[in-house]
């Protein structure tokens, strides 16, 4: 296992921070909630990501993508972490992508996985139904009639609900709530009698919203993979989903670090650095080695999805779970260490504090993943 | 096949054939073998493995060929490593020369010096102890007072050491000395000497733990010759400073290897809490004991990501003071969370009631508290981290 970048990986992040610090800095997600854009995204800059091929790093390149890997569209996750750029990369590029190339029809594939490389067509995955991450708790409720599928529930917090073409419901077909079984994945689209999208507005200004399922009627080439058997497709481009938010949350925490440091080199207080106290310099040094414990927990998991190994939900839930503490650790100081600077709207500073508990709760908490990392290893 | 899956091939068969199966269990701590004069092999297979090794070069595996090593490259040894790692094998020879001494007469030993010591420190012939830390200069090590003198022809030292480990059972020394009163760090140099010279006296020192691994050591009118000096006069700070970024890698694979003896968190909470259908009862420290597994697993990636970046010669600089205070923070940890899984049974001092796993448990729970205290304390190491690597001001 490389535990180091390739020079492709190494161009690809390159390229990325490029991109992100010019096209998108953190202050564009500032005018997009400052003017209350209804999207919540750029679509300009969208498409020109998309024309870089990162809308299809997991599309095969059969498909039009450019197949990086998780490990490339890591760095890219990563870059974009690391000035909060708002985009449809985690709901279509990290999620829907892999989804649809592992687990779709051949025709699901040949209509939908051009125009999602081409950043054409916008999805999302619908599937928490409460405040907390809890894919076996699944209630809303697909029905076979006249061998259409039904849907009748609520799906809550979807990234990218309001903006998504089409949305992959995880809809309960079988069993009853608490258990993974009897989910099934079903493609609808947006604009489906019956199906209400309510965008809701989080403390981090991206993109969720609450959707509503009326009698929502779909035909059976809607089906994704086999009936009933929705979570066994799912769990590995859930692990994906991690991986890559930890990536994100590493950028976001790294960045904050390193704005907090050059602020404690830059604030004087009786008459010296604030950045020459031990108090402040301890806990600095003590955060370096959780973005690093972080990183190196990221990369692995990256590496083993991409070469789909055994131990991959392991690290995945490792890299999401260090990733959640570390962002907590590093949001929280960063705030405290610029002072009352810190508390100001002007500082981007709390921007990353706000941005770091939405994606935290994102896809399982540290609790979540440390539940789950110890169930994996038989404890 | 690339090359490096030929060399773990070759590894893997060598070892399977040449390491002894009862040298394939965790090694007890009285079993380890440390060499010397007095070496002793206290389970008659560890002399046959330690043999097989020397034989190999592989007690001091990337060291070259002709001072008794290997010869491998630091992938190689990694190699080497996980191959031993993966059959359990024993290390089969500790010692402070090869763990610190080694690497840096490497570097500024002369000729002479190495062509002397390190063979002997490879195959197992030398024990070395480390004569650093004094009563009056522990984290502010540069402090030293242990006189050395320019006698013509020959150096007098005068002075005293202390928490110098296995001192009593130590063969050879390798000591700062003060060679300058005028400088601090400027009149500092690294001296070799042998523990049997005339005028040194090693006293154990009885620690919490009811061990004697440390010593006092005192050295009245001590008579070196001039040739074992290491590198220049008033420049032994630089190696000393050196050496010690080998002594932290050290001690975070110290406490591993003695953390390893004793069974993981996962399984004494296992033990000790009960389980249901496999998961640990109790939610509370289930959770405690994810978070240090997890801890150590995200730790180890860490351990290899750097191994992997220094090879393809990307590392950064501090990355042992940020391994050493994390590994013995995180062995710490351990302890604390064993202690609490298995209660008053990992409480025990001696005698009746316990089993040896958990007499042992107590005397390493003790024995770590020191990890974060010797080699520079946990609070110098993120001092040099927040000066190093993060370029805070002083």
């Amino acid at each position: 296992m490389s535990m180091v970048l390739n020079d492709e990986q190494r161009m690809l992040q390159a390229a990325a921070r490029d991109f992100f610090t010019t096209r998108l800095p953190v202050g564009a997600l500032r005018r997009l909630r400052d003017t209350q854009d209804a999207d919540g995204f750029d679509r300009a800059a969208w498409r020109e990501m998309a024309d870089l091929g990162w809308a299809g790093v997991l599309v095969p390149e059969a498909h039009g993508g450019s197949d990086f890997g998780y490990a490339g569209l890591g760095q890219i996750l990563e870059e974009g972490g690391r000035t909060l750029a708002a985009s449809p990369l985690v709901a279509t590029a990290l999620i829907a992508a892999p989804l649809l190339a592992r687990a779709g029809t051949a025709a699901q594939q040949d209509r939908l996985l051009g125009p999602l490389a081409a950043g054409e067509r916008l999805f999302a995955l619908a599937l928490d139904e409460g405040p907390r991450h809890a894919p076996a708790q699944t209630a809303l409720r697909a029905t076979g009639v006249d061998g259409a599928w039904v849907l009748n529930g609520v799906k809550r917090f979807v990234l990218d609900g309001h903006v998504a073409d089409e949305i992959i419901v995880v809809a309960r077909t079988a069993g009853s709530p608490g258990s993974t079984d009897g989910l099934s994945l079903l493609l609808v689209p947006a604009n489906a009698p019956g199906l209400v999208r309510t965008r809701v507005s989080l403390v981090d200004s991206r993109n969720v919203a609450d959707l509503e399922f009326r009698d929502v009627r779909v035909e059976p080439p809607a089906l994704i993979g086999a009936p009933h058997t929705g979570y066994a497709l799912l769990e590995p481009v859930l692990d994906g989903a991690c991986a890559g938010l930890a990536a994100e949350m590493l950028g976001s925490a790294q960045e904050a670090f390193d704005r907090t440091l050059d602020y404690l080199k830059l604030r004087q207080q009786f008459g010296v650095a604030i950045g020459s106290f031990q108090a402040l310099k301890h806990r600095a040094a003590q955060m370096l080695c959780e973005l690093e414990l972080t990183r190196s927990a990221v990369l692995a998991a990256l590496v083993a999805l991409d070469a789909r190994r055994d131990d991959a939900a392991l690290l995945a839930s490792l890299a999401k779970a260090k990733a959640c503490d570390t962002a907590e650790l590093v949001s929280n100081e960063a705030v405290q260490m610029h002072g009352g600077i810190g508390m100001t709207d002007a500082a981007d500073i709390g921007l990353f504090l706000k941005r770091a508990r939405v994606a935290q709760q994102s896809f399982g908490d540290a609790g979540f993943h440390r539940a789950r990392y110890a169930r994996l290893k038989g404890f | 096949m690339t090359t490096e899956d030929e060399f773990r091939a070759d590894t893997r068969a060598w070892l399977e054939a040449q390491c002894p199966l009862s040298m394939r269990t965790p090694m007890p701590e009285d079993e380890r073998v440390w060499g010397g004069r007095h070496a002793s092999f206290r389970h008659p297979d560890s002399r046959v493995w330690f043999e097989r090794m020397v034989g190999r070069g592989w007690t001091v595996p990337t060291w070259p060929r002709e001072y008794g090593g290997g010869g491998l490259s630091a992938a190689e040894a990694i190699v080497l490593k996980e191959e031993m790692q993966r059959l359990g094998c024993r290390t089969p020879l500790f010692g402070f020369g090869i763990s610190m001494l080694g690497p840096v007469l490497l570097k500024y030993g002369s000729p002479a010096q190495k062509a002397e010591h390190l063979p002997k420190i490879a195959r197992g012939e030398i024990r070395w102890c480390q004569g650093y830390s004094e009563p009056g200069a522990g984290s502010d090590l540069a402090s030293l007072q242990t006189k050395c003198e320019d006698r013509g022809d020959h150096w007098l030292v005068n002075g005293q050491k202390v928490w110098t480990s296995y001192a009593h059972l130590a063969d050879w020394i390798f000591c700062l000395v003060r060679t300058d009163t005028g400088a601090k760090h400027g009149g500092i140099s690294f001296l070799l000497f042998d523990m049997a010279s005339a005028g040194v006296e090693a006293r154990p020192i009885k620690l919490i733990s009811g061990a004697s691994a440390f010593c006092e050591t005192f050295f009245t009118n001590v008579r070196v010759p001039k040739d074992q000096l290491v590198g220049r006069l008033n420049d032994g700070w630089t190696i000393a400073k050196e050496l010690l970024q080998h002594e932290r890698g050290m001690i975070s694979e110290i406490g591993r290897a003695i953390g390893a003896t004793v069974p993981s968190v996962d399984v004494v909470a296992q033990r000790y809490l009960g389980d249901v259908d496999g998961r640990i009862v109790d939610p509370v420290l289930r959770d405690a004991v994810a978070r240090h597994v997890m801890d150590d697993h995200a730790f180890q990636l860490t351990l290899r990501r750097a191994a992997e970046e220094s090879e393809a010669g990307a590392a950064s600089g501090g990355l042992s003071s940020m391994f050493k205070y994390y590994g013995t923070e995180q062995n710490k940890r351990k302890f604390e969370l064993i202690l609490k899984c298995a209660g008053h049974a990992a409480l025990g001092w001696e005698g009746a009631g316990f089993d040896e796993s958990e007499l042992l448990a107590c005397r390493t729970w003790l024995r770590s508290k020191g990890n974060s205290i010797e080699g520079g304390t946990s609070e110098i190491q993120l001092n040099v981290i927040a000066k190093r690597v993060l370029g805070l001001p002083d």
